[in-house]
């Protein structure tokens, strides 16, 4: 069986890097991301609709989508995997408009979405989904940046290192989540499509 | 017939003490079938991710870290032995145990009050509770922390009798199809058959709290649960909707009687974090 080398992926990343990985190659990512879910999103948008600033530096930024546990025993963050990126669809264009690079988060996309990616150039990763214990063992330093009052929601700043995720969608619209599960079954002679 | 006083406090403590077990320590059931699928997959990044979740588990255990940060809602089936007589409230025991262990154990209160309003009750109350009444003096607890990814891929249907066998298998391959990689697969499938529009639901539910892999006593639907499994498998969808053989872990189907023009058929998803325990008290 064929084992898959990790490509070493620093954050923020540029438009070449973005454009650089394909669906399916296995990153390792380090550097900078921002956890975002839900409540977090609206916020963010209603400010740029508003012509204000977003409390951190949206171009080339990555977002991990997360609403971690409690941190304990001196930790930087409690279990922290991915939340479903659907919900977070109707706010993604516009933020991938505004310079937002990347995504970590699992699970399907919209149209819209995909085609801003591959517009401007960005990249949907997905993290594990369920390895909550394990990916936060990846983040060495998590600092709360805005919206406190959101709990598991707020905004923070998470130092990664080596996080291991999946490129799902690249920036020429390929998806692995069709390719991966067609690919197996072809093998296997149960494609009848 | 003597009649047990049964007081509350017991309950309470009882589901504290579940709290923090079920959300870092993976059953036994759960990680044995995740280690058998290991060995049998065969897609090209689903080895590595099962590889990934089982190491998770054990840095979970060991660290004492939630295996997934969604630590759910509790749902609890409860069932009550009739030659009992509670002394407190065992819903607000239950309550006060699941605000107690959700804290103590540094889980994610993950829990809004009203559907539309959406505040959060900031100590994951209330929990879901269905109670029935069994022969008796004991009260056997059946806790399962449910995450709500895989929940929300969830699907009911009433399905013409005509329908049959077959109509209820497209419906659970529907299903699983949809669910896709939304629900972190490997899932685990929770099949409700029968009744009515309510009960069928909590059938789907109730076969979640099974062991998975544990067969239905009835062979006739062990073996629709065996075949159900089997095709969800060959669906390609694999571990995380990568690509592979592991799409779900088991299959459970509960039965139901029904009115004689109905067919309602429920699939209830769960996903590898499939938190369950038991306790008779
Ligand atoms: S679906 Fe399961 S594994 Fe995925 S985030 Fe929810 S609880 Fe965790």
């Amino acid at each position: 069986m064929e084992k898959k080398a990790f490509i070493q992926v620093q954050a923020p990343l540029d438009e070449a890097a973005a454009r650089s990985l394909r669906s399916g190659d296995r990153v390792l990512l380090s550097g900078t991301v921002y956890t975002l879910r839900d409540a977090g999103h609206q916020r963010l948008v209603d400010l740029l609709n508003q012509g204000h600033n977003p409390p951190f530096p949206l171009e080339d930024a990555v977002i991990y989508y997360v609403g971690p546990t409690p941190a304990t025993g001196g930790r930087a963050i409690g279990s922290a995997g991915p939340t479903t990126s659907s919900r977070m669809d109707p706010y993604t264009p516009s933020l991938i408009r505004h310079g937002l690079r990347g995504m970590i988060g699992k699970g399907h996309r919209d149209l819209q979405v995909i085609r801003a990616m591959k517009e401007y150039g960005a990249v949907y990763f997905a993290a594990t989904g369920g390895a909550g214990a394990l990916l936060s063992k990846t983040i060495v330093e998590a600092e709360l940046l805005a919206w406190e009052e959101l709990g598991t929601e707020a905004l923070r700043r998470l130092t990664v290192r080596d996080m291991p995720l999946t490129v799902i969608i690249d920036s020429q619209g390929r998806n692995l989540y069709e390719d991966g599960p067609r690919d197996w079954r072809r093998q296997h002679g149960y494609l009848n499509d | 017939m003597a009649i047990r006083e049964f007081h509350t406090d017991l309950l309470r403590d009882a589901v504290e003490t579940m709290c923090g077990p079920a959300a870092c320590d993976m059953p036994r059931d759960v990680s044995g079938a995740m280690e058998r699928a290991s060995r049998l997959e065969d897609g090209v990044n689903a080895r590595s991710v099962l590889l990934e979740l089982l190491k998770n588990y054990d840095i979970a255990a060991a660290e004492r870290i939630p295996v997934c940060q969604d630590t759910g809602m509790v749902v609890i089936f409860l069932d009550v032995g009739r030659d009992l007589h509670f002394v407190g409230d065992p819903y607000q025991a239950i309550d006060e145990g699941v605000r107690r262990g959700y804290k103590k154990a540094a889980l994610r209160m993950s829990t809004v009050g009203d559907p539309l309003r959406r505040v959060n009750t900031g100590d994951n109350t209330p929990a879901l509770v269905t109670t029935r009444l069994v022969p008796g003096d004991r009260v056997t607890v059946t806790f399962l922390a449910k995450g709500f990814g895989s929940e929300n891929m969830s699907r009911l249907a009433m399905l013409r009798p005509a329908d049959g066998m077959e109509g209820v298998r497209k419906f659970v391959m529907e299903t699983a199809a949809q669910a896709g990689p939304n629900a972190c697969p490997p899932l685990v499938i929770g099949v409700g058959i029968g009744g009515s529009f309510d009960q069928v639901a909590l059938a789907a539910k109730r076969a979640l709290s099974r062991d998975t892999g544990q067969p239905h006593p009835d062979p006739y639907y062990a073996g629709f649960e065996q075949s159900l499994l089997e095709e969800i498998n060959r669906s390609g969808v694999g571990p995380q909707g990568l690509g592979g053989r592991t799409t779900a872990l088991s299959v459970a189907i509960e039965v139901l009687p029904t009115h004689i023009a109905a067919l309602p058929v429920a699939c209830n998803i769960n996903c590898h974090v499939a938190r369950h325990m038991r306790e008779v008290l």
